[in-house]
């Protein structure tokens, strides 16, 4: 071996971790600038003579918001069946399972209602963000757009952004109410305290502040799911394959993005 | 028609030696071109000549390295936000694929840019759009998605879409590409009837020799990101350039000529063995 050849793999890594890292920081900075940008529009549209459509807002809700109910539902329901199993499970070796409603309705509220909601809808329309602007895009869609005078960012990101900010939070709010009812009917099944007692206990025991915990994490999730699927959707290059792997990315990222804040979150509120 | 424009040339399009750059790769080399008021004008070149790139600097999609572009009297690099939306109400595109919106329907297509523009009622707008779909002959189709046309279907639905606002000028990518010839033929006299009916100018991208002879009022011809020469359907024809000429011909003899390299490049072959 040569000592070029012994000095390429490090310099090419370097180089390679060099322009991730670079792509990275530019794919952040578009999505910020993304959010900045809808929020000029929302604010200053009408002046532009762009006034963002609160039909095209509405009709994002409707697709983000209205058709995720029911599987919202199901797993909000799952995972409360799941906590009250688990948390009489392992109360039970203390012989604590009637104070399990403790456990169920913080983790409900805080954690697994916000979070559940966020995977839900990066995996539903975050990934279908993606797919449409992406698809528009190769299909000189967002070209016609700024011919005809039309802001893509006002026409397309805007309402879906809008719409995630006001569907995300409102489905947490369902999931809480779903998953802490369905919760509170193991309970009852399994040690057989009343549903009427267990509401009792777990109204007395949530604050104000555990809901905003929980609907303040999700008006986050709303934003990077939307920003996420956006800027995904915006920088596909290459037909239909290209659109393909950024819905991919968008998924993968909203979700990982939906995690790492939740943990922050968590770590800067809680303290 | 072409007379009387060509002794009082208004300019509604002037482009002064336009660079445009794709990354680090010089696309059009210096360009200077006028399009005058009321007249068709066809961009032809050969592929990869630099039309399309020119087409989408003129309708200010990009941004030129270095040059002027005045469009409807306006230095486009200095117009604000605004005033760039003001023009672009008076330009109106046809893609080359249609760029239809592919989740409404053919009627709600055209009227976006009503919609988004004007402050009409629906009714109006509907009736607008009715009549745009007309003249393409797509009536009674507005409530169809876009998925459900055919391609020429689509193509007349862009060019419904791109004059629904009465604009000034009318771009058109290779409008005739890929249809039948009657449909083809058909979109041409569209064109011609925009010209003169709606006093539109046009201009029109296409690689179809007998198409551009029937409709241009001048012609433009690229070649690798230069100006081969503008002028008259008559003044290319007479043309002496031998350069032009062997174009001219070679435009004409292009699919013959193409399959035979073509099949070479695909078996590999050297391109010494000529069967005819
Ligand atoms: N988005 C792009 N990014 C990089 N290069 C591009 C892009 N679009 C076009 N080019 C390059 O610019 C050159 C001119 O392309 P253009 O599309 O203008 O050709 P054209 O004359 O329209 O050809 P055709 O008749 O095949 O449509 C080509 O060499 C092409 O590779
Ligand atoms: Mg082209």
């Amino acid at each position: 071996m040569t000592p070029t050849d012994a000095r390429n793999p490090i310099v090419v890594t370097t180089e390679k971790v060099g322009r991730a890292a670079v792509a990275g920081v530019e794919e952040i900075g578009l999505g910020a600038m993304m959010v900045v940008e809808s929020f000029y529009w929302l604010i200053f549209g009408r002046r532009e003579k762009q006034a963002v459509r609160l039909g095209a807002i509405a009709e994002q809700c409707m697709a983000i918001g209205i058709q995720a109910v029911p599987i919202i539902a199901l797993l909000a329901a799952t995972i409360g069946m799941m906590l009250a199993i688990q948390g009489i499970h392992t109360l039970r070796i203390f012989g604590a399972e009637s104070r399990v409603t403790v456990g169920i309705s913080f983790s409900v509220v805080r954690e697994f209602a916000p979070l559940i909601t966020g995977i839900v809808i990066a995996g539903r329309s975050g990934s279908a963000l993606a797919a449409r602007i992406g698809t528009m895009k190769i299909n000189q869609e967002v070209d016609a757009l700024y011919v005809m005078g039309i802001n893509p960012v006002r026409f397309l990101v805007v309402p879906a952004m809008v719409a995630m900010v006001i569907m995300v939070p409102a489905l947490t709010l369902f999931s809480d109410f779903v998953g802490l009812f369905f919760a509170g009917v193991y309970v009852n099944l399994d040690l057989g305290i009343s549903l009427a007692a267990y509401m009792d206990q777990t109204i007395e025991l949530l604050s104000v502040d555990d809901l905003m915990h929980g609907l303040g994490k999700s008006v986050i999730f709303s934003i990077l799911i939307a920003v996420i699927g956006v800027v995904n959707g915006a920088s596909v290059q290459g037909g239909a394959e290209g659109v393909g792997k950024a819905t991919t990315r968008a998924v993968v990222q909203s979700i990982s993005a939906i995690i790492v804040t939740d943990m922050l979150f968590a770590f800067v509120v809680t303290r | 028609m072409t007379d009387s424009t060509a002794s009082t040339p208004h300019n509604v399009i002037e482009v002064r030696d336009l660079v445009t750059h794709y990354g680090d790769r010089m696309i059009l080399k210096g360009i200077s071109m006028d399009v005058h008021a009321d007249e068709v004008m066809v961009i032809m070149g050969g592929s990869g000549s630099g039309k399309s790139t020119l087409l989408r600097h003129l309708m200010a999609l990009e941004h030129h390295t270095s040059g002027t572009m005045r469009i409807l009297g306006e230095d486009i690099d200095k117009l604000s936000g605004v005033e760039l939306v003001e023009l672009r109400q008076k330009l109106g595109v046809a893609f080359q694929g249609g760029a239809l919106f592919s989740s409404m329907t053919v009627g709600e297509n055209v009227m976006l840019p009503l919609f988004e523009h004007t402050g009409l009622d629906r009714k109006t707008m509907e009736i607008m759009a009715r009549m745009k779909l007309e003249v393409v002959s797509l009536g009674g189709f507005e409530n169809l998605m876009p998925s459900e046309l055919s391609g020429g279907m689509i193509k007349r639905a862009a060019f419904a879409r791109a004059i629904v606002m009465d604009p000034k000028i009318l771009f058109c990518d290779e409008p005739s590409a890929g249809l039948d010839p009657v449909v083809a033929s058909a979109l041409d006299d569209l064109i011609l009837l925009l010209r003169d009916a709606l006093g539109m100018t046009v201009v029109v991208v296409t690689h179809e020799l007998e198409s551009a002879f029937k409709i241009a009022d001048r012609i433009t011809i690229l070649d690798r990101g230069e100006i081969l020469f503008i002028g008259t359907p008559d003044e290319l024809r007479a043309d002496p350039s031998q350069r032009i000429q062997n174009l001219l011909n070679r435009v004409a003899e292009d699919d013959t000529m193409d399959a035979d390299a073509y099949l070479n490049r695909l078996t590999g072959e050297q391109p010494a063995y000529r069967p005819l």
